[in-house]
């Protein structure tokens, strides 16, 4: 069995020139990419046992001393690849707003309360099976400068990595029925509208826990797939 | 067992402008899952230096960037073939002038199709605000006679192929600057 890497599915990505976005005004590239066949440095990747996590890391109520404000949330998933097959033992990172909508980040000027038993960082490492949990707590909305009146809609980063150099990804998971999704041009960078949708969590009534947290399901899909017979191990 | 076919792959979004405390966390005393150490002192090669700044379309610093990379040992070994302390991964934050370094072994050169042999290299991933996708690129060395073979470089129209080699100075260290845009732009690749 080999992983292959087929280029059809990347239209799910945004173009990083969208100039709705500010920001990428003047970091888009204005040459074309070229094109890259894949070799041994594309088709493999850094592999994270489990030292590079600890049991806590991926509760991120319990990093302080005490309980953080806001809605507790239980947010889990798998991470699959193009065949729906798991990816199993690969390593997620997450990073936050606090319930206020106010990141630590020391440059994160939003005037809205820090929370110092939360810091709204962690990582975890899927099963066998591709599966993980978080424990969080529900990230605020916050306003950004990019036009005016603007608001992010809630949402948490997640950083993963895959089996190789090309299924590395960042995205950020968005939680359901969030008003703000019209107006948010980094939501809107995604031109498809089910690829648009696949960033937004469902409620899970399964995952939620009686008497302690919500639940909310995030599969993750990353590039790659199995190579079968009448296809060429590389894409060239 | 059948599998359900997923309806496609989750799309990327920028990391944004906050990722420090969550990825390159050294400032907020949280442990660094990698940093721009990428081999250890027992790693066996030749140890190289490499610094460079992050620039945009009117050439100032790019301060909120997270550049990571990927290569092979010296023997052009990837991690967890018998090069123990090895893992091949770096990932740097710039600072607010844009500028990042790493410290590695030289790559050793690599298989490439058709029976052709890669330069040494490092595969290299870009993060940052404004970036809604990574973008990818790698580093070259000037004084890698493998150059001229190399089957990538070859792809790239020969005017820009600069912009994928790294320098090396006086000082024994390698410069590499990444363009996002504009005059000398950095090539970069469509994986």
């Amino acid at each position: 069995m080999s992983l292959i890497f087929p280029r059809k599915g990347l239209t799910a990505h945004p173009l990083n020139n969208s100039p709705d976005y500010r920001s990428t005004l003047k970091r888009a590239p204005s040459q074309p990419l070229i094109l890259l066949p894949h070799m041994l440095s594309e088709t493999t990747g850094p592999v994270f046992g489990h030292v590079a996590v600890s049991e806590t890391d991926s509760d991120l109520t319990r990093h302080h001393a005490g309980e953080p404000l806001g809605e507790r949330i239980i947010v889990s998933g798998r991470v699959l690849d193009e065949d729906g097959r798991p990816v199993p033992h690969t390593l997620i990172e997450i990073w936050q707003a606090n319930a206020a909508g106010r990141y630590v980040h020391v440059k994160d000027q939003h005037p809205a309360p820090l929370d110092p038993n939360f810091t709204g960082a962690g990582r975890a490492l899927t099963d066998a099976e591709g599966r993980y949990r978080f424990v969080t707590i529900k990230p605020g909305a916050y306003p950004w400068r990019n036009h005016h009146n603007a608001w992010r809609p809630a949402h948490i980063h997640f950083s993963l990595f895959g089996p190789s150099f090309l299924s590395r990804v960042i995205t950020q998971m968005y939680f359901p029925g969030d008003p703000l999704f019209p107006f948010d041009p980094i939501f809107q960078s995604i031109t498809e509208e089910r690829a648009r949708n696949r960033l937004i969590s469902r409620f899970d009534l399964d995952t939620t826990q009686p008497e302690w947290a919500l639940g909310y399901r995030f599969d993750i899909v990353l590039r790659g797939r199995e190579a079968t017979p009448t296809e060429e191990p590389h894409e060239h | 067992m059948s599998i359900e076919k997923p309806d496609g792959l989750t799309p990327s979004q920028t990391i944004g402008p906050f990722f420090a405390y969550g990825l390159t966390p050294r400032a907020y005393g949280r442990p660094e899952l990698a940093t721009e150490q990428v081999a250890g002192e027992s790693v066996a090669g030749e140890r190289i230096r490499i610094e460079g700044r992050v620039l945009d379309g009117d050439g100032e610093p790019v301060g909120d960037a997270m550049i990571e990379t990927w290569q092979a040992d010296s023997e052009g070994r990837f991690q967890a073939a018998g090069n123990a302390g090895f893992t091949g991964f770096g990932r740097a934050e710039a600072t607010a002038e844009g500028a990042f370094f790493f410290e590695t072994v030289r790559p050793g050169a690599l298989p490439g199709p058709n029976g052709s042999r890669q330069a040494p290299h490092l595969a290299v991933s870009i993060f940052a605000r404004g970036l809604l996708v990574r973008l990818a690129t790698r580093i070259y060395f000037d004084d890698e006679p493998g150059n001229a073979q190399d089957p990538v470089l070859a792809l790239v129209p020969a005017e820009r192929r600069g912009t994928l080699i790294a320098r090396r100075g006086a000082d024994g260290v390698f410069r590499f600057d990444i363009r996002l845009q504009g005059e000398g732009e950095t090539v970069f690749f469509d994986l």
